[in-house]
């Protein structure tokens, strides 16, 4: 049996899984922004500008957005349904219930996940590792937020007034889904390295970049490691939604490592919204950011050959409504998928 | 925002952030941006002055009109409350406190908004389970606190004037 694994947490795959194609849906302010409207033209393959995805709830909304996400990557990948041996998704719902009726009404085997917003991340290194482990020639990876599901979830009501904090961040309403195969696509994924929980003792439910941050930071620094290789490796190195704050916060933390990544760091919470126009403070969040970006945007840069060698890592902040009302800290993990573009 | 050099680390003087939670907190604490507190102080007298002189002016009104003093201010509640629900309802509330935090928390159309919306929010979840539960979940600590504090004063009260026979 040939090994895969390298350093204390990484996996360098032998038969590298390609990356087939994604599909992505945004919602109404996602497509207001610079990754709807900017220089990039419209980077998502949906847009819902009703809320409610036409359903009931904000719940059923979301679940909406993974279903339709799911089916413009199997439309996209020339592939049916049945192609797709497993699939590997989460969201920021109670008992990922977005994910239950979402996906579940496509009668492909599944493993919900949660790994709050780093889901995208967790879903891609589990499907990775089951198409090179030779356990399925196609799988699907999926995350999804919703802005009004997860205010309910882990904030107030939507009309309800408060003031937000400078440090909080916007919940993407999106959903992202990736294809990979054994034998074809336009980029592949080399390497990846799952992250383990870092808690740095922080409280700050409204400074989610700061909590999520030290997670981040240990993740690259193994991957790095491990990999024995250094930070301009990579074109950009991209994490999920650490925002304006978290960004500062991983770049100093990784410099007392000596690691510099301030030249190639980027974070689809800061691309995905318009500061100044959009009142996102700083950034966006949840599983969707990620999700959205990679499908869209990023993938659109890779298979242009702009960005050649990527390194994405969503981070995820694992509180739960009542952990932080508990006094307990917010305990974060980063889970990192290397990918490079097919030459 | 500007990615600080390593120089900079060395001059905020702290020791290493990865080896101390307390002194990853202190420097979080130092580099998250805040919000202008006398900014917000001041939208927050303008938001609370205006709804109250609201108030007021309805109160004068209605005492205008005829009604007691009592009922005036009955009355001039029950409108502000109707005002700050139906703005809940139209989505325009929460704009309002936005701008101006606890200048439209405060008063009562603060209380209001805090009720409806959850009303609002749970409808989904059904009118027992949904609305029924939940209406609560953001005033109960007012409606809670407000009635312990009463009972306490009244005790207080109670008991001072036994002392002071």
């Amino acid at each position: 049996m040939s090994v895969q694994y390298i350093g204390k947490q990484s996996i360098c795959f032998n038969n590298p899984p390609k990356i087939l194609c994604g599909g992505c849906v945004a919602g109404e302010k996602e497509s207001q922004g610079p990754l709807g409207q900017g220089q990039y033209g419209n980077t998502f393959d949906e847009v819902v500008m009703d809320p409610m995805c036409g359903k009931n709830s904000w719940e059923e909304a979301e679940s909406e957005l993974q279903y339709m996400a799911s089916n413009i990557a199997i439309e996209k990948s020339g592939l049916k349904k049945e192609n797709i041996r497993y699939i590997f998704a989460g969201d920021l719902l109670g008992q990922n219930m977005a994910t239950s009726f979402g996906v579940g009404s496509l009668g492909i085997p599944l493993f919900g996940l949660y790994g709050a917003c780093s889901t995208m991340g967790e879903s891609l290194c589990l499907a990775a590792m089951t198409i090179s482990g030779g356990f399925a020639s196609h799988a699907m990876a999926v995350a999804s937020s919703h802005f009004a599901s997860a205010e309910k979830t882990f904030r107030f009501p939507l009309g309800y007034g408060s003031q937000r904090k400078m440090s909080a961040t916007w919940t993407v309403t999106g959903s992202g889904a990736v294809i990979l195969s054994d034998t074809s696509g336009f980029a592949k994924i080399t390497a990846i390295t799952p992250g383990k929980i870092i808690d740095y003792d922080f409280k700050d439910k409204e400074n989610m970049g700061a909590a999520m941050a030290p997670a981040a930071a240990d993740t690259i620094y193994h991957h790095l490691t491990d990999l024995g290789i250094k930070a301009n490796h990579y074109d950009k190195i991209i994490t999920g939604d650490l925002g304006y704050v978290g960004q500062t916060i991983l770049i100093d933390l990784l410099k007392e490592k000596d690691i510099d990544i301030s030249k190639v760091h980027m974070d689809c919470g800061i691309e995905i919204f318009d500061k100044e126009t959009q009142d996102t403070h700083s950034g966006g969040s949840g599983c969707g950011c990620s999700a959205v970006v990679l499908c869209g945007h990023l993938f659109n840069l890779l298979k242009r050959k702009k960005l050649k060698k990527i390194l994405f890592i969503p981070t995820g902040a694992l509180l739960s409504p009542s952990s932080s009302n508990e006094g307990l800290s917010i305990p974060s993990i980063a889970h990192a998928v290397a990918i490079e573009a097919d030459s | 925002m500007s990615n600080n050099e390593f120089d900079d680390m060395n001059m905020l003087g702290y020791d290493k952030l990865s080896d101390n939670t307390e002194v990853y907190n202190k420097y979080v604490e130092e580099i998250t941006p805040t919000t202008n507190i006398y900014l917000n102080v001041l939208r927050a007298y303008l938001v609370g002055g205006i709804i109250c002189t609201i108030g007021e002016f309805i109160h004068t009104m209605l005492m205008n009109a005829g009604l007691s003093e009592k009922n005036a201010a009955y009355g001039q509640i029950l409108i502000l409350i109707s005002v700050a629900i139906i703005l809940t309802g139209f989505n325009v509330y929460y704009k309002i406190t936005k701008f101006g935090g606890a200048g439209s928390l405060v008063p009562i159309t603060g209380f209001a908004n805090s009720v409806a919306s959850p009303a609002i929010e749970y409808q989904k979840e059904g009118q027992v389970f949904g609305i029924g539960c939940k209406i609560f979940t953001i005033a109960g600590p007012v409606i809670l606190y407000g009635i312990v504090c009463s009972w306490l004063l009244g005790l207080i009260y109670f008991i001072w004037g036994i002392i002071t026979k």
